[in-house]
């Protein structure tokens, strides 16, 4: 939970009401469609959702990377490094010096697919040494010696010697250690990292996750993490988002969410991965149907058409209302919704 | 205990390393090194490890989509009569792959984006000859709706369709021939998690229906756990460990297993910094050029200097226990810890 100093109001970064589109030739796809959620200090918050539902592009929308031809078309991204009036990122242009100032600097992203983040065509030092000479005042030595030392702290054995090598000659693992070596570079206060251990083998993502803890606890950085492993987000999560077609349908710590999950989504999510140590031959409870395309979501709540407690007549026809079902949690559904609250929609 | 459908017998896969101009051959990635397997009907038998250990490779020489360079895999077909696939003419492995198929795990790349469902479940059959015209239509429209899709998609093309639905077309295409043996590589690692879930049910209900006998291929320990009835976990090109689910989850005897294993994170944060955390270096070795002795000594935490990396004394798969093998030096000494269930 945030730890807030009496200093610093609210959390470091809040995200309101954020709806993001991309106005293909088929279409308006509402991509994020009103995603509130916030990173408290020095914590770490998962995004969990199946692919498609929003997370990555919530992500983007932060650092304003989403690609053409998408648009942020409403709601606020509040950030609050220090003291002072925090800056609505979403309100920036995307463009602007001072976006580029945040994004890698105070702000910076891991990316799912190392190999494919780092340039072939630059050795891993020149990129690392890039990154740090565009946000911090040092010469080309004293970037080499912080360069090294970036690597030595991700747990590159023999640093000196890997500033010369290029991306094709490191394993995934390393090049996600360089990666993360390049997204510390400029000391950020929140670390945004997308499925960052994906594409990798079990044994590398328990090694990168630690990792990633580990630099957590020194440096008192917050994290946001996108992904859908749940295993994933059982290890490291403090608090949990959880994501359907564009909408949080769920957040509360990270215990909460996994020992009393209250979304009919989050259920049915948690039912469906196997348990170790259960034996073999489990039978996986399913969710039928499979995720609509976000251009061809349900009208009403997404989740209706799958859902088992699907209310007819209420949740195909109105937004569900974000409702408050503990301190710091909210499920959007109307089970938890009662006659005497107006339903509000997303506050 | 009825005869195994399949024997693999010392296989070897060898692929030559080309370097330079004339692309002479420098020297070969060992990605099959000397393989042992037996395989029983009706089985689902989970093949696991990191990627690079060779277990596509295993799976595709099986299939014979390779040639093994070595070897022997004994197939027994319906009729009881035993056939080398490793050294089959061609003529006899058409007959054989209607009776061996795969699944492949890529579903946006494995469907030829330019035929229509049901040419691509509708071809093997007409490959071999099986069915035309409209008998072909109707067992095609028949074994889309056994796997859970509309017979009225036939005329679709796979673009029109989502990861999971692609994943039920290909398995519609592998048992369209109704096999006797299913190679799935990695069936569902490409799927979301709620769509996971329905594949592997769909996979069981299949097996129940035809009495298939499935290798299943994946590097996901959870999923393997919940579907396979015995596991074999390879590493740089040899299988390491061999033995029922349950007792190769609780009571591992390869240092390797127990370190894959401990890495799996589990879906509780009660169970955080529970257990034994093993990590492993990130660097596989070279598979063209592994370590000597036992080959996972580079990265072994219990690896003695002068027992494990002498040339020439590279551990064999043997037996440990009933149904149990692992080919580790030290087995007998060491005692390794497995899975705990979840505490629900």
């Amino acid at each position: 939970m945030s730890a807030a100093r009496p200093d610093h109001d609210g959390p470091l970064l809040e995200i309101d009401g954020l709806a993001t589109r991309f106005f293909t030739r088929e279409g308006t796809v509402r991509a994020v469609d009103g995603v509130s959620l916030s990173v408290p200090r020095g914590a770490t918050v998962c995004v969990v959702g199946e692919s498609g539902c929003g997370k990555s592009v919530t992500a983007r929308s932060v650092l304003g990377l989403v690609d053409e031809p998408g648009r942020i078309v409403g709601g606020r991204i509040l950030w609050r490094p220090g003291d002072g009036d925090p800056v609505d990122l979403a309100a920036l242009d995307p463009n602007s010096e001072r976006m580029r100032r945040i994004r890698g600097g105070e702000i910076s992203m891991v990316f799912q697919e190392p190999m494919a983040s780092l340039s072939p065509m630059h050795t891993v030092g020149s990129q690392l040494v890039e990154a740090i000479r565009l946000h911090l005042p040092l010469g080309r030595a004293e970037a080499h010696d912080r360069a090294v030392d970036l690597l030595r702290r991700v747990g590159i054995p023999r640093p000196e010697e890997r500033m010369d090598a290029y991306s094709f000659q490191l394993s995934g693992g390393m090049c996600q250690r360089v990666m993360i070596a390049i997204a510390l570079a400029c000391d950020p206060a929140l670390l945004i990292a997308d499925e960052p251990t994906t594409a990798l083998d079990v044994t590398t993502q328990a090694r990168i996750i630690d990792l990633l803890r580990d630099l957590q606890a020194q440096s008192g950085m917050s994290m946001l993490f996108i992904t859908h492993d749940l295993g994933v987000v059982a290890e490291i999560a403090d608090e949990v988002v959880v994501m359907y077609l564009g909408t949080v349908v769920e957040r509360g710590g990270v215990d909460e969410i996994f020992h009393d999950p209250k979304h009919p989504y989050t259920r049915a999510l948690l039912g469906s991965v196997p348990r170790m140590g259960a034996g073999s031959r489990q039978r996986l409870t399913t969710i039928r149907g499979t995720v609509p395309h976000p251009s061809d979501r349900p009208a009403g709540c997404p989740f209706h058409p799958r859902c088992d407690a699907a209310v007819a007549g209420v949740c195909d026809r109105s937004d569900p209302p974000d409702v408050p079902v503990g301190p710091g949690r909210t499920a959007r559904c109307v089970l938890y919704d009662e006659a005497a609250v107006p339903a509000s929609g997303v506050v | 205990m009825t005869a195994p459908i399949l024997v693999v017998r010392n296989l070897h896969v060898r692929f030559p390393v080309k370097r330079g101009f004339f692309g002479r051959t420098v020297g070969h990635v060992r990605a099959v090194d000397g393989v042992d397997l037996t395989i029983r009907p009706g089985e689902t038998l989970g093949l696991v490890g990191e990627s690079g250990c060779g277990k596509t490779t295993l799976g595709r020489s099986i299939a014979r989509i390779i040639t093994p360079t070595s070897g022997e895999i004994l197939y027994r077909d319906a009729a009881g009569a035993d056939v080398d696939l490793a050294t089959a003419p061609n003529y006899e492995l058409r007959e054989l792959q209607r009776q061996v198929r795969v699944v492949f795990q890529d579903p946006f790349s494995s469907l030829n984006p330019r035929m229509t469902l049901l040419q691509i479940v509708g071809e093997p059959l007409r490959n071999h000859g099986v069915a035309t015209g409209s008998e072909l239509e109707d067992r095609v429209a028949g074994m889309l709706q056994r796997v859970g899709l509309s017979p009225k998609y036939l005329h679709r093309y796979p673009h029109a369709f989502s990861g999971g639905e692609r994943q039920r077309v290909n398995i519609a295409r592998a048992l369209i021939l109704e096999p006797r043996l299913v190679i799935a590589d990695e069936p569902v690692s490409a799927l979301d998690v709620s769509v996971r879930a329905q594949i592997l049910n769909l996979l069981r209900d299949l097996q129940d229906e035809f009495g298939l006998t499935y290798l299943f291929i994946s590097h996901d320990l959870s999923v393997v756990e919940s579907v396979c009835d015995r596991v074999a976990v390879m590493y740089l090109g040899r299988l390491v460990e061999v033995a029922d689910t349950g007792d190769l989850y609780t009571r591992p005897r390869h240092p390797y297993t127990e370190a894959l294993l401990s890495a799996v994170p589990r879906p509780d944060p009660r169970l955080r910094d529970s257990g034994r955390r093993i990590r492993l270096a990130d660097d596989l070795p070279d598979p063209a050029d592994p370590p000597p002795g036992c080959t996972f000594h580079t990265r072994c935490r219990y690896a003695v200097a002068g027992t494990c990396d002498v040339p020439g004394g590279a551990p064999v798969l043997a037996q440990t226990a009933h149904g149990h093998r692992a080919a580790c030096l030290r087995t007998n000494e060491l005692d390794l810890a497995g899975i705990e269930p979840d505490p629900v």
